[in-house]
């Protein structure tokens, strides 16, 4: 059961190595180029290869970015969700991300050295140690001509709190919520909707001061929406010290960390809690937390508490999986004249409540590959063909809800065709749009509470809009 | 915050290697930095720069964290190929071991565990002793690891110097990242090795449940996949862990998730109460759903495993299955596996729906996919006996678009569904005929052939469709021949007119004297045997009702399936293969390989049968077994009768009986065959011990020799063996004579299995212990051959036998080549194979190679499948063995080198 990855390689599109770390001394970069190589040639799209691949006594896994491939070597039977997983957290993520903004062949030849040093960090003899981007680069910097301080590492690669390090000061306290929901949806050709599910994910910035010591007990928290603000003096009654750890049920005691509490319409919170709420409560049927959240704590009484990191983070994401009418209904009539031109008629309605806007919105029609000489005309919005994607791409800027627009489009068609032609690919209708102060679940923020012993007072804002995710229609 | 280290790549004029020589040895601090940065480019893009190690080795005692860091790096790389060398840089080593700055103090013993030379690692023992204890936690979790890399260089070392009982003392660490990272180094260190190192008892489970809650995402999953291997007392225990357990669930990290599933499935077993199982079966299905939503790798990953939890636990995911229906942009490795699960998920409830998505499937560009498409269609009307009629007009509406691939693929399923519902749905025989010219791929066209042959009474022309077949007889492939001899039978039985009777002259003529395919031949001419002798017994052998066929789509073997889901997360769950299938622990091995070139052909079977695995999963339901599946088995030619089921007349006669002639425990042969010297005299100090494992009259004899090469007598001896992989132990005691000076004696000793078993994998060490009065004790190490426990009654009746091997999955096929092994006559290794209990069952010829097929035993009746390919005269042997008990194949084919050596 036990394993770890014998090296670590960045690849270039062509599977050259670029950058390697051998954790094991038991994987050869010659053998494991020679067959990435072959691998890449054999299948002329590495996309449809399965990310884990086995050769000669060595397992290798890799993902892709921009013109990168990031692989990993093993010989043992290692946890490969895990190793996958650390792939994507180091490109995505944070790490490389955090230093070179973008990760791609030039970055990484221009940072080599910081790169070396990350891959020394961030993997222990195969073992993923540590991957918080923000607080490495406190104690590995990108700036070659950095001073001669010399660096410790930071409490929080070993506390408890791994994702935050002490004495961040800030001006102005704030934190920034951002809920944004993905709708999923897959419409099949019949008209009904076979799946439909909402991602939600509660994207956070944080930007809180913590500082070391303070002499003012003082705590305030300030609810998001209500507005309230409750101040605990502490120095007048010490024992509300107590209290206060009796409120959260800290186990530790984080010198200084802002404290973080968030509350939602949560159905079953709020119905363990006895309450009748005005508004709607939602069922959220999988969530899951940054490691800032206190996991035990949540299954216990349902509270989202946790100590948050500098800067941003998605602090949650959920998943429901209850039907959602389609925000955005499209139906396409495509009348194929063999041989001679194509009429295509597409209708667009938006099925939410007039005050809500989406904006941005972008439909995709898939039309023959061998189509050309567009002729398309508009109700609203404009329509180009892209011939790239073989699509006629329609985009309407701003669509007010309970509206319908329209789209007539004709191609000609030429007037031979291959009889051995492949069938072609049926791609469905796709859908882009955002609709701005909306959630198709209803989830609201009830308040965000911030306590820090300083008591200083901290502004939450909190903003919502819904997106489309996978959002297809298949044509008839 | 981009860098500029891209100028270190570009090179200068002038010679390479002596201008950074010079420059490395610069008195500025800076241009010595930048040489070392230059350096190390160059090691980047592959040069060699080993020639540097001194100078380079000159630049590690500085300030500088970056240019030390480096120089370490270079350290890493180039110190193999410049062992002496590389002690030079062990000072500093040493005292950055000892820096104040707990970031030097961790990087020094991170650095020395890489290096794997071993005069180093003697000097490391110090430094690692003092920073497993060091304030600083960061230094302590950086150690841990290092002894499991030090463990890995030398386990000796690690187990004399006592870092096991420090790493174990990390467990109680008050930081949770060392614990975790104890956890990691402890679980591959067990993993290493045979004894018990890691254990974890109920304390241990409790502080690492807590240790839980804290540590970094990572080391949760180091945590969860050791904790996996604890085995709960009692259902209660088992509740309570997964209690603990369950908030994982919820973590954003998905190996975190895959883990903690792991676990809580491990304790479910136990667990006894419905409620709570149901209760934890609904906890589990969010998350794992959730895990469709991550990147497409982790989704791949996500995929073959929850392939194997709705094995376990179909109802788990029972109502979620429109979350496995294909997006169009799914990369095609996951489309292959939703398709899988979809089939296993696929219900009476739920069939419509998901026949309209296999639908939509079998119309998209993708070869693969749509041939997996069509198949799983035909695979839920096997499964699902109420919606088979559906299905079936879906795969007839598929007919109809009239896409080639398309139209074999469902044809070779229809030919299934025939097969699991005879005499149901044989009224769109006519259909599939219209098709008949467009099939050209040999499975397509063996399934038609088939259902012509099988119905042909029903099917007016048949006559007229095969025989435009036989036209081409010669040139089709051989699975389509034999069908079409099937086929031809039939129609003759079924029609014993004119036309069909010229056919079957051609088809006969054509199967026995045209061709050299033994398998055609062989049926041919039994065909021909039966038809010419007695037609009625042809009609009762060749028309005889068919065994109806079931679903498969569950099809992993529960033992399999169990291991498999013990080790959820890893590579193992991903390729549906036991870790020993892939793992290798041949670690030396691989440095020679380093830069000469590996044979293409060198990428043996495995990497195409794990790629199989990774892309098939589940095989089709006996799509590729054409009925009279056993004619395509292995060689039903007539078994020699073997020496051991034959009466011993001779020595009935003479009234000899073997088992009088070797006394069990007296020590009267003193001659006989030289044994190996296990105990040579210069260490046995004059004592010389030769021994090995023999097998007599069905028994096991530990037959030992000693020779005294002493001044004086040696008497009292006694024999210990320690704890090994099949339990051997002393049945007697060692019964020795006083041996003068100059003497020997020769002593045979029973012994008994199961007595004493060590866990962990079987391997064939055996660790002996002998005493005598007068010497200390010696200890000494035999290699334990597998063959002298193969049992007299290991021999299998030959049908028995082909049930056996086919009932076995193939991932229990294990496969080795012996290149230099060369059998110049059969019988004599027949002979020989037979007089170690491996038992001869049948032969056959492929090409021009023989195929040889015996069984063997070993007790406890673990039996053996074994099929040996070679071509006699000629040096290379195959021996591919099939066995419930795969992890004893390495084992196998060591008794079976040995064997065939001798």
């Amino acid at each position: 059961m036990a394993g770890a990855a014998s090296a670590l390689f960045l690849l270039d599109i062509k599977g050259r190595v670029l950058v390697w770390r051998d954790y094991r001394g038991d994987v050869s970069a010659a053998q494991a180029e020679r067959f990435f190589t072959k691998l890449i040639e054999k299948e002329g799209d590495p996309q449809s290869q399965d990310p884990v691949v086995y050769d000669n006594g060595v397992t290798y896994m890799f993902v892709q970015h921009s013109n990168v491939y990031l692989m990993t070597a093993t010989r043992q039977n290692c946890n490969a969700a895990s190793l996958l997983f650390f792939l994507h957290r180091v490109v995505d993520v944070s790490v490389f991300k955090h230093y070179f903004e973008e990760l791609e062949e030039e970055s990484l030849r221009d940072n080599f050295v910081v790169v070396y040093e990350l891959l020394d960090e961030i993997m222990d003899f195969g073992y993923p140690q540590y991957t918080e981007a923000k607080i490495l680069s406190e104690f590995i910097k990108t700036d070659a001509y950095r001073m001669e301080v010399t660096q410790r590492p930071p409490m929080a690669v070993t506390n408890a709190v791994s994702w935050r390090s002490e004495g961040i000061n800030y001006k102005k306290n704030e934190v920034f919520l951002d809920v944004v929901e993905s709708v999923n949806i897959l419409v099949n050709s019949n008209g009904q909707i076979i799946r439909s599910d909402v991602v939600g994910a509660l994207k956070m910035r944080t930007y809180l001061r913590s500082l070391g010591q303070s002499s003012q007990y003082l705590s305030s928290s300030v609810p998001a929406l209500q507005g309230i603000v409750v101040i605990f003096d502490l120095k007048d009654a010490p024992h509300a010290c107590g209290y206060l750890f009796i409120l959260f049920g800290f186990n530790l005691c984080f010198s200084g960390m802002p404290e973080c509490k968030l509350g939602l319409n949560d159905r079953v919170l709020l119905e363990a809690q006895g309450r009748v709420t005005k508004g709607k409560a939602i069922d959220l049927e999988d969530i899951k937390f940054h490691q800032c959240v206190r996991l035990a704590r949540f299954e216990n009484d349902r509270t989202i508490s946790f100590i948050p990191p500098d800067g941003s983070f998605d602090l949650m994401t959920y998943r429901l999986s209850t039907q959602v009418k389609p925000l955005i209904w499209v139906e396409a009539q495509v009348e194929k004249h063999s041989r001679s031109r194509v009429e295509i008629m597409v209708k667009a309605r938006s099925q939410y409540k007039e005050r809500s806007t989406a904006t941005n919105v972008e439909i995709a029609v898939p039309v023959p590959t061998d189509a050309s000489s567009p002729n398309i005309r508009t109700s609203m919005g404009s329509a180009a063909y892209a011939p790239e994607n073989d699509a006629l791409m329609w985009k309407i800027r701003s669509f007010p809800g309970g509206k319908e627009y329209m789209l007539r489009a004709e191609f000609t068609l030429p007037s031979i065709t291959d009889e051995e032609a492949t069938p072609e690919r049926k791609a469905p209708i796709r859908v882009k749009f955002e609709i701005p102060y909306f959630t198709v679940s209803g989830i609201q923020v009830r308040y965000l509470k911030i306590i820090e012993k300083s008591g200083y007072q901290a502004l939450p804002w909190v903003r919502y809009i819904t997106m489309a995710g996978e959002y297809e229609l298949r044509l008839i | 915050m981009s860098g500029h280290d891209s100028k270190y790549f570009s090179t200068t004029k002038k010679g390479e290697i002596p201008e950074l020589k010079e420059e490395l040895n610069s008195q500025y601090k800076d241009k010595r930095k930048d040489a070392v940065k230059k350096v190390i480019a160059a090691m980047t893009v592959g040069k060699d720069v080993s020639s540097l190690f001194t100078d380079v080795v000159n630049c590690m005692q500085t300030e500088n964290l970056e240019l030390k860091k480096l120089v370490y790096l270079y350290l890493i790389n180039y110190a193999k190929s410049q062992p002496d060398l590389a002690i030079l840089a062990v000072n500093t080593f040493v005292k950055d071991s000892q820096d104040p700055n707990p970031l030097i103090r961790a990087l020094a013993v991170r650095t020395m565990g890489c290096i794997r030379v071993d005069k180093i690692t003697e000097y490391l023992c110090d430094p690692l002793q003092r920073c497993l204890k060091d304030d600083d936690p960061y230094v302590r979790k950086t150690a841990a690891i290092c002894v499991a890399k030090l463990y890995d260089i030398n386990a000796e070392l690690v187990e004399d110097r006592g870092f096991l009982d420090s790493l174990k003392d990390l467990i109680s660490d008050n930081n949770p990242m060392v614990v975790a990272n104890a956890v990691a180094a402890l679980a591959e260190i067990q993993e290493n090795s045979s004894g018990p190192i890691f254990e974890i008892t109920t304390p241990t489970l409790t502080k690492l449940l807590t240790a839980l809650n804290e540590c970094t995402e990572w080391g949760q999953v180091f945590i969860l996949d050791a904790l996996s291997r604890y085995k709960a007392s009692d259902a209660r225990e088992a509740e309570n862990i997964v209690e603990r357990v369950t908030p994982r669930l919820q973590h954003a990290n998905c190996a975190v998730v895959l883990s903690a599933v792991k676990m809580i499935l491990q304790q479910m077993e136990l667990i006894t109460s419905t409620d709570v199982v149901r209760n934890l079966c609904k906890k589990m299905a969010p998350p794992l759903v959730t895990l469709l939503s991550a990147e497409p790798e982790i989704q791949y990953v996500a995929l073959r495993n929850i392939n194997l939890i709705v094995q376990r636990r179909p109802t788990i995911l029972a109502h979620e299955i429109k979350v496995f229906f294909c997006k169009y942009n799914d990369p095609i490795y996951v489309k292959m596996e939703k398709l899988e699960i979809m089939i296993k998920l696929a219900s009476d409830r739920n069939i419509d729906q998901v026949l309209l998505e296999f639908k939509e499937y079998a119309t998209e560009v993708d070869v693969d996919f749509v041939r997996k498409a069509v198949r799983a269609i035909g695979r839920c009307a096997i499964k699902l006996e109420r919606a088979a009629e559906r299905c079936i007009s879906v795969l007839l509406e598929l007919i109809k678009i009239k896409v080639n691939y398309v139209v074999q693929e469902a044809i070779i399923v229809i030919k299934d569904i025939f097969r699991r519902y005879p005499n149901t749905y044989e009224s769109i025989i006519a259909t599939l005929c219209e098709s008949l010219d467009t099939l050209d791929e040999p499975e397509a066209k063996a399934s038609m052939i088939w259902i012509i042959g099988e119905y042909a009474e029903r099917i007016d022309n048949a006559d007229e469709l095969l025989e435009s077949f036989l036209e081409s007889f010669p040139e089709e492939p051989p699975q389509v021949q034999l069908q079409l001899l099937t086929a031809t039978v039939k129609l003759f039985l079924k029609k014993p007119t004119e036309g069909p009777q010229q056919m079957i002259q051609v088809v006969l003529n054509n199967a026995t004297v045209e061709t050299d395919n033994p398998d055609l031949r062989d049926r041919a001419y039994i065909y021909w045997r039966l038809l010419s002798t007695d037609p009625e017994a042809a009609k009762d052998v060749v028309l005889a009702e068919k065994p109806v066929i079931s679903d498969d789509s569950n099809q992993l073997d529960s033992t399999l399936l169990d291991e498999l889901l013990a080790n959820i997360a890893t590579l193992s769950s991903v390729y549906h293969k036991p870790p020993d299938a892939f793992v290798t622990r041949a670690k030396t091995a691989t440095q020679k390989t380093e830069d000469d070139d590996y044979p293409d052909g060198n990428e043996t079977r495995y990497s195409e049968t794990l790629s199989n695995a990774a892309n098939g999963g589940a095989s089709p339901p006996s799509s590729s077994s054409v009925p009279h599946a056993a004619a395509r088995q292995p060689a039903p030619a007539p078994a020699a009768p073997a020496p051991a089921a034959v009466p011993d007349l001779l020595s009935d006669l003479i009234g000899l009986d073997n088992n009088q002639i070797v006394p069990a425990d007296q020590p009267a042969t003193s001659s006989g065959p030289p044994l190996p010297i296990l105990l040579p005299a210069g260490s046995g100090q004059g004592l010389q011990i030769s021994a090995q494992l023999v097998r007599q009259d069905g028994q096991i004899f530990y037959s030992l020799q000693f020779e005294n090469n002493t001044q004086i007598t040696l008497d009292g001896f006694m024999i210990q063996f320690n704890k090994n992989s099949f339990g051997l132990a002393a049945a007697g005691p060692l019964q020795v004579p006083p041996l003068a000076p100059g003497a020997s004696a020769r002593t045979l000793l029973p012994m008994v299995l199961f007595q004493n078993m060590s866990t962990g994998p079987p391997n064939t060490l055996l660790q002996v212990a002998v005493k005598n009065s007068q010497q200390p004790v010696w200890y000494f190490n035999d290699k334990i051959l597998l063959h002298v426990f193969f049992t007299e009654d290991g021999r299998m009746e030959r049908t028995s036998f082909l049930e056996t091997w086919r009932s076995l999955p193939d991932s229990n096929e294990v496969l080795k080549e012996f290149p230099g092994i060369v059998v110049t006559s059969a019988e004599a290794t027949l002979d020989q194979l037979a007089a170690s209990n491996m038992f001869f069952i049948a032969k056959r010829k492929h090409a021009n190679q023989d195929v040889f097929y015996f069984s063997a035993k070993i007790p406890r009746g673990t039996p053996f499948l074994i099929e040996l390919t070679t071509i006699i005269g000629n040096p290379g042997v195959k021996c591919a063995i099939k066995t419930p008990n795969p992890e004893m194949a390495p084992l196998f084919f060591e008794a079976i080198e040995t064997l065939l050596k001798a």
